[in-house]
């Protein structure tokens, strides 16, 4: 189908952005590369009174370094980002799950803040923030707002944002941790997860778990941090036994309340599972 | 924008997708639409030279844009390197995924696929039901001059 009408700006300025958010509140929708939102709108499953392109927004389209902390603005497309050697050096767990993200042709014009915002329950970054325990900025008319990841996805679609305000900003800190690994079951490649994890590790000299995180998608609502995995792992060498243990801890705590065409919960946690020793065993090889 | 290198100025409705303008609005029907849900990549155009789904873009939003289309990746008097391969090699049957393959294939650089692998997962971006993929691919290989 096609988009329903609506009012289009497209404002040059953050300010304009945060005024017609704050005179519209949950009538406006931000509107940056779209590949979730249009998409929405040809279904006619979102019917927004207006749409505000932050395409032109200079200061929404800043991919920077400052302190070691990676610094993403809203506007910033996934592939400058999987591109970014910046990126890779500093959150190599963002580079490696970006491809999993749709498409070559989707990543050209979606976003990662904009992948946060919409908080997709299958989506693979926010799992990602939720690993790399990133912090996210909001703006409205009212002032600035930093939410930590863990304080951001509130369910399917749902998130910490109030309506006046806009996700100007994800800043990931830099990881000790010197591995990471995806791993997902999706029908085909490119399309949502049915279930994945995404973490990242460090080892001691010894070949032992120094520090480990764990995110899962897909699974439930929202992303979800395995505390109780890492946990397990930590301090110990990656062993055949040890990965039964952690598939079965998995199973057991995973929040799987998502069902759909393509899983119902149970299969989604015993997949999860599974994934959780496919991505500790790459991570550890 | 300019749409093949050709300056447009246009008045459209917000909400006119960026392939209706296309297809509607210039007349450029070769590029196609699919799903219009940025899955199938039928509608796959050039924006300022990187392939994007042109069913899950506003038009307005190429305001200011460099679009091609499969018409301005075509020569006048024949085929490009890569649409004489796709001919060679099978890599179409009845046609509509077509020139959404091309314009993807025109919008990268082939080192950037180096093994098969990689440009399987390339052309995953692009739905074929016709050609079960495997002249496609004898085609893209064959144009970047590689053997498989």
């Amino acid at each position: 189908m096609k988009p329903p009408p609506f009012k289009y700006a497209r404002p040059e300025s953050l300010d304009e952005v945060l005024g017609i958010l704050s005179e519209h509140g949950g009538e406006a929708r931000v509107l940056a590369g779209g590949q979730s939102l249009i998409p929405l709108l040809n279904f006619r499953l979102a019917r927004p009174e207006v749409l505000v392109d932050i395409a032109l927004v200079k200061e929404l389209r800043r991919l920077a370094v400052e302190r070691g902390v990676l610094r993403i603005g809203a506007a910033v497309t996934q592939n400058a980002v999987e591109r970014s050697s910046d990126v890779a050096r500093l959150c190599p767990l963002l580079k490696k799950a970006l491809p999993f993200v749709g498409h070559l042709q989707n990543r050209m014009r979606g976003t990662v803040v904009g992948s946060i915002a919409h908080a997709d329950p299958a989506a693979e970054v926010p799992a990602v923030t939720l690993a790399l325990e990133a912090t996210m900025v909001a703006r409205s008319a009212r002032g600035v707002r930093e939410i930590p990841a863990d304080r951001f996805f509130l369910g399917p679609f749902t998130t910490a944002l109030a309506q006046d305000e806009i996700l100007v900003e994800v800043r990931f800190p830099s990881s000790k941790k010197t591995r990471a690994a995806v791993a997902e079951v999706a029908p085909r490649s490119g399309d949502f997860a049915i279930a994945g994890v995404a973490g990242e590790v460090v080892t001691t000299r010894a070949g032992k778990v120094r520090d480990i995180a764990l995110a899962m998608f897909g699974v439930g609502g929202s992303p979800q941090r395995l505390h109780e995995v890492e946990a397990r792992l930590t301090g110990e060498r990656v062993t055949d036994d040890l990965l039964d243990q952690v598939a079965a801890l998995t199973r057991h705590t995973a929040q799987a309340d998502s069902e759909d065409v393509h899983a119902d919960a149970a299969y989604r946690a015993r997949v999860s599972g599974e994934l959780v020793r496919r991505a500790v065993r790459e991570m550890t090889r | 924008m300019s749409v093949n290198g050709r300056p447009i100025e246009l008045v459209l409705d917000a909400r006119k997708l960026l392939v209706d303008v296309l297809r509607e609005d210039l007349g450029l029907t070769g590029t196609h639409i699919g799903c219009e849900q940025g899955s199938c990549g039928a509608c796959t155009v050039l924006v300022d030279g990187r392939p994007v789904r042109s069913c899950i873009m506003l038009g307005v939003q190429a305001e200011g844009c460099d679009v091609t289309t499969v018409e301005g990746i075509t020569p006048e008097d024949g085929l490009n390197p890569m649409q004489q391969a796709f001919k060679d090699h099978h890599g179409l049957q009845c046609g509509f995924c077509t020139p959404g393959f091309l314009t993807t294939l025109a919008g990268v650089t082939p080192d950037a696929y180096p093994d098969e692998e990689s440009v399987r997962e390339l052309l995953s971006g692009n739905l074929c039901r016709c050609t079960g993929y495997e002249g496609i691919l004898d085609a893209v290989l064959a144009a970047w001059g590689r053997d498989r």
